[in-house]
Protein backbone atom coordinates (compact mmCIF):
# COMPACT_ATOMS: atom_id res chain seq x y z
CA UNK A 1 0.00 0.00 0.00
CA UNK A 2 1.55 3.27 -1.19
CA UNK A 3 1.99 5.49 2.63
CA UNK A 4 3.21 8.80 1.68
CA UNK A 5 3.52 9.68 5.51
CA UNK A 6 6.15 6.23 6.04
CA UNK A 7 7.85 7.96 3.78
CA UNK A 8 7.88 11.41 4.44
CA UNK A 9 10.26 9.90 7.53
CA UNK A 10 12.83 8.28 5.13
CA UNK A 11 12.73 11.32 2.79
CA UNK A 12 12.58 14.51 5.11
CA UNK A 13 14.75 15.53 8.05
CA UNK A 14 11.11 17.23 9.74
CA UNK A 15 7.78 15.36 9.06
CA UNK A 16 4.65 17.73 9.55
CA UNK A 17 1.44 16.19 11.03
CA UNK A 18 -1.62 18.05 11.71
CA UNK A 19 -5.24 17.05 12.80
CA UNK A 20 -9.35 17.36 12.57
CA UNK A 21 -12.04 16.23 13.95
CA UNK A 22 -14.80 14.77 11.94
CA UNK A 23 -18.29 16.77 12.98
CA UNK A 24 -21.01 15.99 14.93
CA UNK A 25 -23.40 15.66 12.43
CA UNK A 26 -23.38 15.13 8.27
CA UNK A 27 -22.74 18.77 7.74
CA UNK A 28 -18.69 18.46 6.52
CA UNK A 29 -18.62 21.79 4.46
CA UNK A 30 -16.05 23.35 7.18
CA UNK A 31 -14.24 19.52 7.18
CA UNK A 32 -13.69 19.60 3.34
CA UNK A 33 -12.36 23.19 3.69
CA UNK A 34 -10.10 21.91 6.22
CA UNK A 35 -8.84 18.77 4.32
CA UNK A 36 -8.61 20.40 1.31
CA UNK A 37 -6.74 23.66 2.55
CA UNK A 38 -4.21 21.27 4.36
CA UNK A 39 -3.66 18.17 2.32
CA UNK A 40 -0.70 19.54 0.47
CA UNK A 41 1.09 21.42 2.93
CA UNK A 42 1.56 17.92 5.72
CA UNK A 43 2.35 14.64 5.33
CA UNK A 44 -0.29 13.52 7.07
CA UNK A 45 -3.99 14.36 8.61
CA UNK A 46 -4.92 12.19 11.75
CA UNK A 47 -8.83 11.91 12.05
CA UNK A 48 -9.97 11.97 15.62
CA UNK A 49 -12.06 8.59 16.80
CA UNK A 50 -14.96 10.25 18.94
CA UNK A 51 -12.23 12.11 20.41
CA UNK A 52 -13.21 13.59 24.36
CA UNK A 53 -15.87 10.32 23.68
CA UNK A 54 -17.92 13.06 22.01
CA UNK A 55 -20.10 10.75 19.43
CA UNK A 56 -19.34 12.32 16.10
CA UNK A 57 -19.02 10.84 12.02
CA UNK A 58 -16.24 7.81 12.06
CA UNK A 59 -12.62 8.68 11.52
CA UNK A 60 -12.47 5.59 9.24
CA UNK A 61 -15.57 7.76 7.32
CA UNK A 62 -13.47 10.79 7.62
CA UNK A 63 -9.95 9.01 6.39
CA UNK A 64 -11.78 7.53 3.42
CA UNK A 65 -12.98 11.38 2.70
CA UNK A 66 -9.21 12.54 2.98
CA UNK A 67 -8.09 9.98 0.34
CA UNK A 68 -10.81 11.13 -2.08
CA UNK A 69 -9.90 14.53 -1.64
CA UNK A 70 -5.87 13.56 -2.39
CA UNK A 71 -4.93 13.56 1.24
CA UNK A 72 -3.05 11.54 2.90
CA UNK A 73 -5.05 10.34 6.52
CA UNK A 74 -3.79 9.07 9.50
CA UNK A 75 -6.55 6.76 11.32
CA UNK A 76 -7.00 7.18 14.91
CA UNK A 77 -8.26 4.47 16.92
CA UNK A 78 -9.04 4.02 20.37
CA UNK A 79 -10.03 1.02 22.31
CA UNK A 80 -12.96 2.36 24.04
CA UNK A 81 -15.84 2.00 21.93
CA UNK A 82 -15.12 -1.48 20.01
CA UNK A 83 -14.25 -5.23 21.41
CA UNK A 84 -11.50 -6.36 19.07
CA UNK A 85 -13.37 -8.06 17.00
CA UNK A 86 -14.43 -4.41 16.06
CA UNK A 87 -11.13 -3.56 16.06
CA UNK A 88 -9.77 -5.75 13.22
CA UNK A 89 -12.44 -6.12 11.72
CA UNK A 90 -11.98 -2.19 10.91
CA UNK A 91 -8.22 -2.14 10.89
CA UNK A 92 -9.07 -4.77 7.94
CA UNK A 93 -11.90 -1.99 6.23
CA UNK A 94 -9.30 0.45 6.55
CA UNK A 95 -6.77 -1.51 4.46
CA UNK A 96 -8.70 -2.35 1.66
CA UNK A 97 -10.12 1.09 2.14
CA UNK A 98 -6.37 2.24 1.51
CA UNK A 99 -5.55 4.05 4.78
CA UNK A 100 -2.26 3.25 5.58
CA UNK A 101 -1.58 4.39 8.62
CA UNK A 102 -3.02 3.71 12.65
CA UNK A 103 -2.82 5.63 15.97
CA UNK A 104 -3.46 3.57 18.38
CA UNK A 105 -5.29 5.21 21.95
CA UNK A 106 -6.71 4.05 24.52
CA UNK A 107 -9.47 6.84 24.50
CA UNK A 108 -10.36 9.17 26.59
CA UNK A 109 -13.46 7.59 29.60
CA UNK A 110 -16.68 6.96 28.33
CA UNK A 111 -17.97 9.86 31.31
CA UNK A 112 -16.24 12.78 30.10
CA UNK A 113 -18.47 12.89 26.96
CA UNK A 114 -21.49 13.32 25.89
CA UNK A 115 -22.40 9.80 26.24
CA UNK A 116 -22.08 9.47 30.16
CA UNK A 117 -24.12 6.32 30.14
CA UNK A 118 -22.83 4.14 27.65
CA UNK A 119 -21.03 0.59 27.90
CA UNK A 120 -17.00 1.54 28.00
CA UNK A 121 -15.46 -1.74 26.29
CA UNK A 122 -11.85 -1.36 26.78
CA UNK A 123 -11.46 -5.34 25.79
CA UNK A 124 -8.06 -4.27 24.70
CA UNK A 125 -5.83 -1.54 25.84
CA UNK A 126 -3.22 0.66 23.33
CA UNK A 127 -0.29 -2.21 23.72
CA UNK A 128 -2.18 -5.31 23.03
CA UNK A 129 -4.28 -2.79 19.92
CA UNK A 130 -0.74 -2.42 18.40
CA UNK A 131 0.13 -6.09 18.81
CA UNK A 132 -3.34 -6.71 17.09
CA UNK A 133 -2.05 -4.25 14.25
CA UNK A 134 1.17 -6.54 13.76
CA UNK A 135 -0.54 -9.93 13.74
CA UNK A 136 -2.90 -8.27 10.87
CA UNK A 137 0.23 -7.31 9.14
CA UNK A 138 1.84 -10.91 9.36
CA UNK A 139 -1.61 -12.67 7.80
CA UNK A 140 -3.13 -13.41 11.37
CA UNK A 141 -5.82 -12.28 13.76
CA UNK A 142 -5.63 -12.25 17.38
CA UNK A 143 -7.02 -15.74 18.01
CA UNK A 144 -4.19 -16.96 15.63
CA UNK A 145 -6.35 -17.37 12.54
CA UNK A 146 -5.22 -17.18 8.97
CA UNK A 147 -6.44 -14.04 7.34
CA UNK A 148 -7.25 -13.80 3.12
CA UNK A 149 -4.67 -11.43 2.52
CA UNK A 150 -2.61 -9.61 4.84
CA UNK A 151 -2.96 -5.67 6.16
CA UNK A 152 0.02 -3.74 5.50
CA UNK A 153 -0.78 -1.10 7.91
CA UNK A 154 1.78 1.67 9.86
CA UNK A 155 1.20 1.89 13.43
CA UNK A 156 1.87 3.75 15.84
CA UNK A 157 1.19 5.32 19.81
CA UNK A 158 0.81 8.33 21.87
CA UNK A 159 3.01 9.25 24.73
CA UNK A 160 3.05 12.15 27.55
CA UNK A 161 6.16 13.72 28.21
CA UNK A 162 5.19 15.73 30.65
CA UNK A 163 3.26 12.77 32.64
CA UNK A 164 3.34 13.66 36.61
CA UNK A 165 4.61 10.86 37.58
CA UNK A 166 6.87 9.91 34.59
CA UNK A 167 7.78 6.11 35.32
CA UNK A 168 4.87 4.38 34.72
CA UNK A 169 4.02 6.68 31.38
CA UNK A 170 7.74 5.70 30.11
CA UNK A 171 6.99 1.68 31.23
CA UNK A 172 3.89 2.11 29.00
CA UNK A 173 5.98 3.63 26.20
CA UNK A 174 8.35 0.94 25.89
CA UNK A 175 5.65 -1.62 25.75
CA UNK A 176 4.16 0.11 23.12
CA UNK A 177 7.49 0.04 21.08
CA UNK A 178 7.88 -3.38 21.61
CA UNK A 179 4.44 -3.95 20.30
CA UNK A 180 5.14 -2.52 16.97
CA UNK A 181 4.58 1.13 17.46
CA UNK A 182 7.20 2.89 14.19
CA UNK A 183 5.73 6.19 15.35
CA UNK A 184 4.82 8.30 18.20
CA UNK A 185 2.87 11.15 18.79
CA UNK A 186 2.79 13.21 22.16
CA UNK A 187 0.75 15.16 23.99
CA UNK A 188 1.09 18.96 23.78
CA UNK A 189 4.53 20.28 24.93
CA UNK A 190 5.39 23.37 26.12
CA UNK A 191 8.39 23.81 27.93
CA UNK A 192 11.65 23.00 25.27
CA UNK A 193 14.18 21.60 28.30
CA UNK A 194 11.79 19.16 29.46
CA UNK A 195 10.87 18.17 26.43
CA UNK A 196 14.94 17.70 25.47
CA UNK A 197 15.52 15.77 28.52
CA UNK A 198 12.84 13.35 27.45
CA UNK A 199 13.83 12.88 23.89
CA UNK A 200 17.59 12.14 25.33
CA UNK A 201 15.80 9.12 27.48
CA UNK A 202 14.26 7.59 24.87
CA UNK A 203 15.95 8.72 21.54
CA UNK A 204 17.41 5.27 21.74
CA UNK A 205 14.26 3.56 20.34
CA UNK A 206 13.76 2.41 17.35
CA UNK A 207 10.84 4.45 16.12
CA UNK A 208 10.09 8.44 14.80
CA UNK A 209 8.86 11.00 17.52
CA UNK A 210 6.76 13.65 16.60
CA UNK A 211 6.51 16.26 19.04
CA UNK A 212 2.89 17.44 20.10
CA UNK A 213 2.11 21.54 19.52
CA UNK A 214 -0.87 22.71 20.82
CA UNK A 215 -2.33 26.20 19.19
CA UNK A 216 -2.73 28.33 22.31
CA UNK A 217 -5.44 31.13 21.47
CA UNK A 218 -5.26 32.91 24.54
CA UNK A 219 -3.84 32.78 28.20
CA UNK A 220 -6.87 31.73 29.91
CA UNK A 221 -6.85 28.93 27.25
CA UNK A 222 -3.63 27.81 28.78
CA UNK A 223 -4.72 28.23 32.52
CA UNK A 224 -7.32 25.92 31.20
CA UNK A 225 -5.26 23.12 30.59
CA UNK A 226 -2.04 23.50 33.08
CA UNK A 227 -5.48 23.44 35.53
CA UNK A 228 -8.14 20.24 33.68
CA UNK A 229 -5.60 18.88 30.93
CA UNK A 230 -3.52 15.54 32.43
CA UNK A 231 0.20 16.10 31.18
CA UNK A 232 -0.18 19.74 29.48
CA UNK A 233 2.48 22.05 31.48
CA UNK A 234 2.26 25.84 30.15
CA UNK A 235 5.02 27.03 31.43
CA UNK A 236 4.18 30.37 33.02
CA UNK A 237 6.48 32.78 30.60
CA UNK A 238 4.32 31.72 27.59
CA UNK A 239 1.15 32.58 29.34
CA UNK A 240 2.53 36.17 30.23
CA UNK A 241 3.54 36.33 26.58
CA UNK A 242 -0.17 35.32 25.67
CA UNK A 243 -1.58 37.88 28.28
CA UNK A 244 0.42 40.59 26.93
CA UNK A 245 -0.82 40.56 23.00
CA UNK A 246 -3.54 42.86 22.67
CA UNK A 247 -7.28 41.89 22.46
CA UNK A 248 -7.42 40.44 18.63
CA UNK A 249 -3.87 39.58 18.48
CA UNK A 250 -3.84 36.73 20.90
CA UNK A 251 -4.53 34.03 18.03
CA UNK A 252 -1.24 35.51 16.00
CA UNK A 253 0.76 35.61 19.45
CA UNK A 254 -0.51 31.64 19.63
CA UNK A 255 0.80 31.03 15.79
CA UNK A 256 4.04 32.97 16.58
CA UNK A 257 4.86 30.53 19.63
CA UNK A 258 3.66 27.42 17.85
CA UNK A 259 5.91 28.39 14.88
CA UNK A 260 9.25 29.31 17.25
CA UNK A 261 8.13 26.25 18.87
CA UNK A 262 8.20 23.93 15.37
CA UNK A 263 11.51 25.89 13.92
CA UNK A 264 13.48 24.98 17.23
CA UNK A 265 12.25 21.48 17.22
CA UNK A 266 13.39 21.38 13.27
CA UNK A 267 16.91 23.41 13.66
CA UNK A 268 17.76 21.69 16.93
CA UNK A 269 16.67 18.34 15.72
CA UNK A 270 15.40 17.79 18.88
CA UNK A 271 12.92 15.21 17.31
CA UNK A 272 11.77 13.57 14.41
CA UNK A 273 8.87 15.97 13.74
CA UNK A 274 5.52 17.99 14.94
CA UNK A 275 2.06 16.82 15.04
CA UNK A 276 0.18 20.22 15.02
CA UNK A 277 -3.19 20.17 17.00
CA UNK A 278 -5.00 23.83 16.03
CA UNK A 279 -8.21 22.69 17.83
CA UNK A 280 -11.07 24.43 16.32
CA UNK A 281 -8.66 26.52 13.99
CA UNK A 282 -7.26 24.38 11.15
CA UNK A 283 -7.24 27.14 8.72
CA UNK A 284 -4.57 28.56 10.53
CA UNK A 285 -1.72 25.74 11.02
CA UNK A 286 -0.54 27.01 7.22
CA UNK A 287 -0.08 30.63 8.83
CA UNK A 288 1.83 27.99 11.58
CA UNK A 289 4.15 26.19 9.81
CA UNK A 290 5.24 29.80 8.08
CA UNK A 291 5.94 31.20 11.59
CA UNK A 292 8.35 28.34 11.58
CA UNK A 293 9.94 29.16 8.74
CA UNK A 294 8.63 26.07 6.86
CA UNK A 295 7.38 26.43 2.98
CA UNK A 296 4.92 23.95 2.23
CA UNK A 297 7.14 22.47 0.12
CA UNK A 298 9.73 21.36 3.06
CA UNK B 1 -17.94 -8.91 51.04
CA UNK B 2 -21.04 -7.60 48.47
CA UNK B 3 -22.02 -4.29 49.12
CA UNK B 4 -24.85 -2.73 48.42
CA UNK B 5 -26.75 -0.13 49.39
CA UNK B 6 -30.96 0.35 49.95
CA UNK B 7 -33.13 1.58 47.32
CA UNK B 8 -34.70 4.58 48.10
CA UNK B 9 -37.98 4.83 50.05
CA UNK B 10 -39.62 6.17 47.00
CA UNK B 11 -38.20 3.55 44.68
CA UNK B 12 -39.54 1.15 47.57
CA UNK B 13 -42.98 2.44 48.07
CA UNK B 14 -43.84 2.40 44.13
CA UNK B 15 -42.86 -1.32 43.90
CA UNK B 16 -45.18 -1.76 46.21
CA UNK B 17 -47.96 -0.42 44.79
CA UNK B 18 -50.98 -2.33 45.54
CA UNK B 19 -49.68 -4.63 47.69
CA UNK B 20 -50.29 -4.62 51.40
CA UNK B 21 -49.41 -7.52 52.91
CA UNK B 22 -45.19 -7.64 53.12
CA UNK B 23 -42.92 -9.57 54.27
CA UNK B 24 -39.50 -7.97 54.51
CA UNK B 25 -36.83 -10.28 54.63
CA UNK B 26 -33.56 -9.46 55.92
CA UNK B 27 -30.19 -11.06 55.04
CA UNK B 28 -27.52 -11.49 58.00
CA UNK B 29 -24.18 -11.92 55.85
CA UNK B 30 -22.76 -9.14 53.47
CA UNK B 31 -25.17 -6.58 53.25
CA UNK B 32 -25.61 -6.86 57.38
CA UNK B 33 -21.69 -5.77 57.22
CA UNK B 34 -22.53 -3.63 55.26
CA UNK B 35 -25.59 -1.86 56.80
CA UNK B 36 -27.78 -2.20 54.18
CA UNK B 37 -30.02 -4.73 54.90
CA UNK B 38 -29.63 -6.82 58.37
CA UNK B 39 -31.67 -6.93 61.29
CA UNK B 40 -31.42 -3.45 62.02
CA UNK B 41 -31.81 -2.24 58.82
CA UNK B 42 -34.91 -4.46 57.89
CA UNK B 43 -36.41 -3.42 61.47
CA UNK B 44 -36.02 0.56 60.31
CA UNK B 45 -37.39 0.28 56.90
CA UNK B 46 -40.67 -2.03 58.27
CA UNK B 47 -41.13 0.49 60.40
CA UNK B 48 -41.00 3.13 58.47
CA UNK B 49 -43.35 1.46 55.72
CA UNK B 50 -45.72 0.89 58.58
CA UNK B 51 -46.06 4.60 58.98
CA UNK B 52 -46.03 5.60 55.80
CA UNK B 53 -49.01 3.02 55.15
CA UNK B 54 -50.49 4.83 58.11
CA UNK B 55 -50.47 7.93 57.15
CA UNK B 56 -52.34 7.47 53.92
CA UNK B 57 -54.78 5.55 55.96
CA UNK B 58 -53.96 1.93 54.64
CA UNK B 59 -54.49 -1.40 55.76
CA UNK B 60 -50.74 -2.36 55.41
CA UNK B 61 -49.05 -5.38 57.46
CA UNK B 62 -45.43 -5.00 57.29
CA UNK B 63 -43.58 -7.69 58.85
CA UNK B 64 -40.01 -8.20 58.87
CA UNK B 65 -37.31 -11.24 59.30
CA UNK B 66 -33.03 -11.90 59.15
CA UNK B 67 -32.53 -15.16 57.74
CA UNK B 68 -28.42 -15.75 58.19
CA UNK B 69 -27.81 -16.04 54.50
CA UNK B 70 -30.46 -15.58 51.20
CA UNK B 71 -28.04 -17.23 49.47
CA UNK B 72 -28.20 -20.80 50.79
CA UNK B 73 -31.34 -22.92 50.39
CA UNK B 74 -31.19 -24.79 53.66
CA UNK B 75 -31.78 -20.78 55.23
CA UNK B 76 -34.64 -19.81 52.90
CA UNK B 77 -36.79 -22.95 54.24
CA UNK B 78 -37.31 -21.03 57.10
CA UNK B 79 -39.65 -19.17 55.49
CA UNK B 80 -41.73 -21.71 54.32
CA UNK B 81 -44.21 -21.44 57.10
CA UNK B 82 -44.84 -17.87 56.82
CA UNK B 83 -44.72 -16.58 52.75
CA UNK B 84 -48.30 -17.44 52.34
CA UNK B 85 -50.04 -14.88 54.75
CA UNK B 86 -48.20 -12.27 52.32
CA UNK B 87 -49.12 -10.41 48.89
CA UNK B 88 -45.16 -10.08 48.62
CA UNK B 89 -41.42 -10.93 49.43
CA UNK B 90 -39.32 -7.45 49.85
CA UNK B 91 -35.99 -9.00 49.92
CA UNK B 92 -33.03 -6.74 51.51
CA UNK B 93 -31.08 -9.53 50.16
CA UNK B 94 -27.96 -8.35 47.46
CA UNK B 95 -28.72 -9.54 43.91
CA UNK B 96 -28.06 -13.09 44.32
CA UNK B 97 -30.16 -13.39 47.49
CA UNK B 98 -33.13 -11.83 46.05
CA UNK B 99 -32.94 -13.88 42.55
CA UNK B 100 -32.44 -17.19 45.28
CA UNK B 101 -35.81 -16.10 47.05
CA UNK B 102 -37.86 -15.67 43.83
CA UNK B 103 -36.77 -19.25 42.59
CA UNK B 104 -37.80 -20.85 46.19
CA UNK B 105 -40.78 -19.09 46.25
CA UNK B 106 -41.80 -19.22 42.61
CA UNK B 107 -45.42 -18.25 43.34
CA UNK B 108 -44.69 -15.24 45.01
CA UNK B 109 -43.66 -11.59 44.07
CA UNK B 110 -40.11 -10.71 44.72
CA UNK B 111 -39.05 -7.74 45.01
CA UNK B 112 -35.70 -6.18 46.22
CA UNK B 113 -35.09 -3.37 48.97
CA UNK B 114 -31.35 -2.85 48.11
CA UNK B 115 -29.51 -1.87 44.99
CA UNK B 116 -26.00 -4.45 44.62
CA UNK B 117 -22.97 -2.09 44.26
CA UNK B 118 -19.82 -4.25 44.63
CA UNK B 119 -17.42 -6.71 45.80
CA UNK B 120 -15.32 -4.79 48.45
CA UNK B 121 -13.85 -3.93 51.66
CA UNK B 122 -14.66 -1.94 54.42
CA UNK B 123 -12.17 1.16 54.16
CA UNK B 124 -13.42 3.36 56.71
CA UNK B 125 -16.24 3.46 59.27
CA UNK B 126 -19.35 3.15 56.66
CA UNK B 127 -16.96 3.64 53.68
CA UNK B 128 -16.44 0.54 51.55
CA UNK B 129 -14.23 0.74 48.02
CA UNK B 130 -14.69 -1.96 45.13
CA UNK B 131 -11.56 -4.45 45.11
CA UNK B 132 -12.53 -7.45 42.97
CA UNK B 133 -14.59 -7.81 39.44
CA UNK B 134 -14.73 -11.39 39.71
CA UNK B 135 -13.03 -11.57 36.29
CA UNK B 136 -12.49 -15.32 37.23
CA UNK B 137 -8.50 -15.31 36.78
CA UNK B 138 -6.42 -13.37 38.82
CA UNK B 139 -3.22 -11.81 38.09
CA UNK B 140 -2.71 -9.65 41.27
CA UNK B 141 0.50 -12.11 41.35
CA UNK B 142 1.92 -9.89 39.05
CA UNK B 143 0.34 -6.35 39.84
CA UNK B 144 1.62 -6.18 43.08
CA UNK B 145 -1.73 -6.85 44.59
CA UNK B 146 -3.59 -4.51 42.92
CA UNK B 147 -6.11 -4.79 40.89
CA UNK B 148 -6.13 -3.06 37.22
CA UNK B 149 -9.00 -4.82 36.12
CA UNK B 150 -11.27 -3.13 39.48
CA UNK B 151 -8.95 0.14 40.49
CA UNK B 152 -8.33 1.33 36.78
CA UNK B 153 -11.42 3.04 35.33
CA UNK B 154 -10.62 1.67 31.51
CA UNK B 155 -9.18 -1.82 33.23
CA UNK B 156 -5.78 -1.50 31.48
CA UNK B 157 -3.38 -4.50 31.81
CA UNK B 158 -0.25 -2.93 30.61
CA UNK B 159 0.42 0.65 32.12
CA UNK B 160 -1.50 3.82 32.48
CA UNK B 161 -3.91 6.38 29.98
CA UNK B 162 -2.91 9.43 29.24
CA UNK B 163 -5.35 10.95 31.61
CA UNK B 164 -3.51 9.91 35.33
CA UNK B 165 -2.53 13.35 36.56
CA UNK B 166 -0.35 13.82 39.91
CA UNK B 167 -1.05 9.81 40.53
CA UNK B 168 -5.21 10.16 40.33
CA UNK B 169 -7.44 9.39 37.37
CA UNK B 170 -8.90 11.39 34.57
CA UNK B 171 -12.59 9.84 35.71
CA UNK B 172 -12.53 11.20 39.37
CA UNK B 173 -10.03 13.56 40.70
CA UNK B 174 -10.44 11.69 44.18
CA UNK B 175 -9.50 8.62 42.99
CA UNK B 176 -6.10 7.23 42.81
CA UNK B 177 -4.30 6.28 39.46
CA UNK B 178 -4.14 2.68 39.57
CA UNK B 179 -1.06 2.06 37.71
CA UNK B 180 0.95 4.85 39.61
CA UNK B 181 0.08 2.86 42.58
CA UNK B 182 1.15 -0.67 41.08
CA UNK B 183 4.19 1.17 39.53
CA UNK B 184 5.21 2.48 43.14
CA UNK B 185 4.64 -0.85 44.98
CA UNK B 186 6.21 -3.16 42.42
CA UNK B 187 9.13 -0.29 42.54
CA UNK B 188 9.35 -0.56 46.63
CA UNK B 189 8.79 -4.22 46.59
CA UNK B 190 11.90 -5.19 43.98
CA UNK B 191 9.99 -6.12 41.15
CA UNK B 192 9.54 -4.22 38.30
CA UNK B 193 10.32 -6.97 36.11
CA UNK B 194 6.68 -8.56 36.44
CA UNK B 195 4.69 -4.99 34.92
CA UNK B 196 7.49 -5.15 32.69
CA UNK B 197 5.69 -7.69 30.50
CA UNK B 198 3.26 -7.21 28.24
CA UNK B 199 0.24 -9.04 29.38
CA UNK B 200 -1.99 -10.26 26.67
CA UNK B 201 -5.76 -9.58 26.24
CA UNK B 202 -7.87 -10.94 29.00
CA UNK B 203 -9.52 -14.12 28.24
CA UNK B 204 -13.64 -13.13 28.54
CA UNK B 205 -14.42 -16.63 27.72
CA UNK B 206 -14.26 -17.97 31.29
CA UNK B 207 -16.75 -14.95 32.51
CA UNK B 208 -19.14 -16.53 30.28
CA UNK B 209 -22.58 -15.98 32.28
CA UNK B 210 -24.20 -17.40 34.16
CA UNK B 211 -20.93 -19.02 35.90
CA UNK B 212 -20.70 -21.93 37.64
CA UNK B 213 -18.32 -23.79 39.74
CA UNK B 214 -18.06 -27.23 41.40
CA UNK B 215 -15.87 -27.96 44.29
CA UNK B 216 -13.07 -30.48 42.97
CA UNK B 217 -14.68 -32.91 46.03
CA UNK B 218 -18.32 -32.71 44.76
CA UNK B 219 -17.62 -33.41 41.14
CA UNK B 220 -15.81 -36.64 42.25
CA UNK B 221 -18.81 -37.35 44.54
CA UNK B 222 -21.24 -36.73 42.03
CA UNK B 223 -19.43 -38.63 39.66
CA UNK B 224 -19.27 -41.90 42.03
CA UNK B 225 -22.93 -41.62 42.26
Amino acid sequence: MPNKFKEAFDQKEFVVTAEVGPPKGTDIGRLIEDIDLLKDKIDGLNVTDNQSSVMRISSLAVCRMILDRGGEPILQMTCRDRNRMALQSELLGAAVLGVPSVLCLSGDAITVGDHPKAKPVFDLDSVQLLQAVGLLNGGKDLSDNELQGPTDLFPGAVVTPEADPIEPQLLKFEKKIAAGAKFIQTQAIYDMDNFKQFMDNVRHHDTKIMAGVVLLVSAGMAKYMNKNVPGIMVPDALIEEMAAAPKGERLDAGIRIAGRMIRQLREEKICDGVHIMAIGKEDRVPDILEAAGMSPAD
Amino acid sequence: MIVAERKSIEQIEAMLEGFDRILLVGCGTCVAVCMAGGEKEVELLAAELRMKGKMEGRQRTVDEITITRQCDKEYLEALAKYVDQYDVILSAGCGAGVQFLAERYEDKIVLPALNTRFIGVAEGAGVWTQRCMACEDCILDQTGGICPMTICAKNLLNGPCGGTDHGKCEVDSEKDCAWTLIYNRMKKLGRLDYIKKIQPPKDYSVMTKPGKYTHEAFKEARQED
